[in-house]
């Protein structure tokens, strides 16, 4: 975990950590517009327990369509912070929060936030490909049943839509009713994807979504990504620093739970700020 | 040449004291485990060889094609009277009832209180709770017996009074001091905790990364329960299903005191019946002469028995290992 970069990273040689120049992709300038801003973290705190805060004063913007990149070693607390967005954290008895964090200016720590609710906004994508052992269709189908209505051709039609939109559907639309546990891993995860999108979330999570996958399954998620940001804002929690430089536009540094840097990933990766920073993305520590 | 060379490396050689006691334990486990097969291949020879000796005395044929059994007294046995009659029917009859409505009572609320633990209970309670329900498995089944005998059985004979609901509902019929219902509720309190224990390990082995894929989606707590996680660990819930209806077929003691001795050809549970374990207890435990055919009846019953509780648990295995493939493939 701590030198490698994951199986995505076939280019960058060990110990030279820090991706080439060109290998970035975003041309996202330095100052970021208040009207840009989608997800607003505020002086954000987190406790696993009363004595065990895992996050201290995050404060953080994410633009709106596009991809922000969290990034830092094991235990950081990037998985938690990412956790935050969609309240998946109270999942776990005895957390609790301070701060805000405000989605398209609604605070989803407010009173009249249902968590359940928000999470059909704020969709996620896990580190391991978990789709349920159903079938392909009836995965994708489970946001959908559980929030609307309606009819066969249209749930057909959903289905199509968001598995053509996981660069999926080619693959698997002679298939739909196999299980969907039968996939390939990359397969798996693209299905995922698909099922999130289906319910059209505003904002997309996710968790070191290529880790368990090869390099062409991760390739072709980060395609996929790009594609997506036309229409939500990702935010995407990655061990691998060239896969952040390949896919996010901004970039932020977490450190010991707290965030010791963020901005443009050009920025974050060719003229870092802070000590730290520097020491991590060219692989002095992870 | 090997032998020689090994005598020159003196350290290479394994002492021989060790080599003893390799080989000692190895008849140890091997007796050990043939004596297991042994006693299993004593108990068929005798509950075939005696079964064969009956069907000698009373015809395939009647004893599973007819639906009368009653069979002689000790002293109309000595006296050299008529054996009586031997239909299996009103003892596998007798036996369905009990275990179909334990199986009623049982498997719902053994459900209910499986998902209560593993998916809603607070970690404080199921620590609390988990012993208490391995406290109810471990109460024997003769303090059940009189359990159902002198609370469940007056409380079924209040409810079942001349006139009121449950008289109707019954076909116009008291219960006695014996019946079906007294043991029904018992047994379906004894395999509550197989039931519950069992569904709450298959409840708790689904992966906990979908779980969080359904609340991912806006699943509340109980869809996610209900369209993921129940349906997951299905199979390992089945298997448990059949492990408890085969331990409320299985059961004896209980259902003896309870039930009463009259073998019936009913349904209805406020009957008196008797099962295939009750008609054992009954006549092992009293002076029935040891040749004849109600001797031999007993083991032919006993063989009747061990076949559909012997089915029973090969379906419930195949269940399981159908569960753990499963949930091999997901993690």
């Amino acid at each position: 975990m701590s030198t490698t970069t994951g199986s995505s990273d076939g280019a960058t040689a060990p110990g030279a950590r820090r991706p080439p120049t060109a290998a970035i992709h975003s041309t996202e300038p330095l100052p970021l517009q208040p009207e840009e801003v989608a997800i607003h973290i505020q002086d954000l705190q987190f406790y696993y327990d009363q004595d065990a805060q895992a996050l201290w004063d995050i404060d953080l913007e994410c633009p709106r369509h596009r991809i922000t990149a969290l990034i830092g070693p094991s235990g950081c607390g990037k998985s938690t912070l990412l956790r935050c967005l969609n309240r998946m954290n109270e999942l776990i008895d005895g957390t609790r929060y301070e701060g805000h964090i405000f989605l398209e200016g609604t605070d989803l720590y407010g009173t009249e936030v249902d968590p359940v609710a928000l999470r059909r906004h704020v969709g996620m994508v896990f580190q391991k490909p978990n789709p349920f052992p159903k079938s392909v269709y009836e995965n994708v189908a489970y946001g959908l049943r559980l929030h609307q209505k309606l009819t066969k051709k249209e749930l057909d039609e959903r289905v199509q839509w968001a598995l053509e939109k996981a660069h999926l559907w080619d693959e698997v639309k002679d298939r739909l009713d196999d299980a969907a546990t039968g996939l390939s891993g990359g397969q798996q995860q693209r299905l995922c994807i698909a099922r999130a999108l289906a319910v059209e979330p505003k904002v997309l999570l996710m968790d070191e979504p290529c880790s368990a996958l090869d390099p062409v399954a991760t390739q072709k998620i980060e395609d996929l990504m790009l594609e997506l940001k036309k229409d939500v804002t990702i935010v995407i929690v990655t061990h691998s620093m060239s896969q952040a430089a390949r896919v996010s536009d901004r970039t932020a540094f977490l450190y010991k739970g707290k965030l010791i840097e963020a901005g443009p990933t050009r920025q974050i990766f060719e003229a870092p700020r802070e000590d730290l920073t520097e020491q991590y993305i060219t692989g002095r520590f992870g | 040449m090997v032998q020689a060379a090994r005598a020159t490396v003196g350290e290479w050689q394994v002492a021989t004291r060790a080599r003893y006691g390799d080989l000692a334990a190895r008849i140890l486990f091997l007796t050990a485990g043939l004596s297991v097969f042994l006693v299993l291949g004593f108990i068929l020879y005798v509950l075939v060889g005696n079964s064969l000796q009956f069907f000698r005395d009373v015809s395939i044929l009647e004893f599973f094609g007819s639906t009368k059994w009653q069979t002689a007294g000790t002293v109309q046995i000595s006296e050299g009277g008529d054996a009586g009659d031997f239909g299996v029917w009103p003892l596998i009859a007798g036996t369905m009832l009990v275990t179909v409505g334990a199986a009623v009572i049982g498997l719902p609320i053994g459900l209910a209180t499986a998902i209560y633990l593993a998916e809603y209970a607070p970690s404080r309670v199921r620590s609390f709770l988990k012993p208490v329900l391995e406290l109810l498995a471990g109460i024997p089944s003769i303090v059940f017996g009189f359990f159902a005998l002198f609370v469940i059985s007056p409380i079924v004979r209040d409810l079942t009074d001349e006139g009121s609901f449950l008289y109707y509902v019954f076909g116009q019929k008291s219960a006695t001091i014996f019946s079906a219902m007294n043991a029904i509720i018992v047994v379906g309190v004894m395999v509550l905790p197989i039931i519950t224990s069992l569904s709450e390990d298959a409840i708790r082995a689904v992966p906990k990364h979908l779980r969080e894929a359904s609340f991912g989606l806006g699943a509340t707590k109980w869809e996610t329960t209900k369209n993921v996680v129940v349906p997951s660990a299905l199979s390992g819930i089945v298997a448990s299903f059949v492990l408890g209806v085969a331990r409320a077929i299985g059961e004896s003691m209980a259902v003896a005191m309870a039930a009463g001795t009259q073998a019936a050809w009913t349904f209805n549970p406020i009957d008196s019946i008797q099962t295939m374990t009750g008609f054992i207890v009954q006549r092992t435990g009293g002076d029935t002469p040891q040749q004849g055919p109600v001797f031999t009846s007993l083991f032919a019953v006993g063989l009747t028995l061990f076949l559909m509780t012997l089915a029973l648990n090969l379906l419930a295995q195949r269940f399981v290992k159908r569960y753990r493939e499963v949930e091999g493939a997901d993690t």
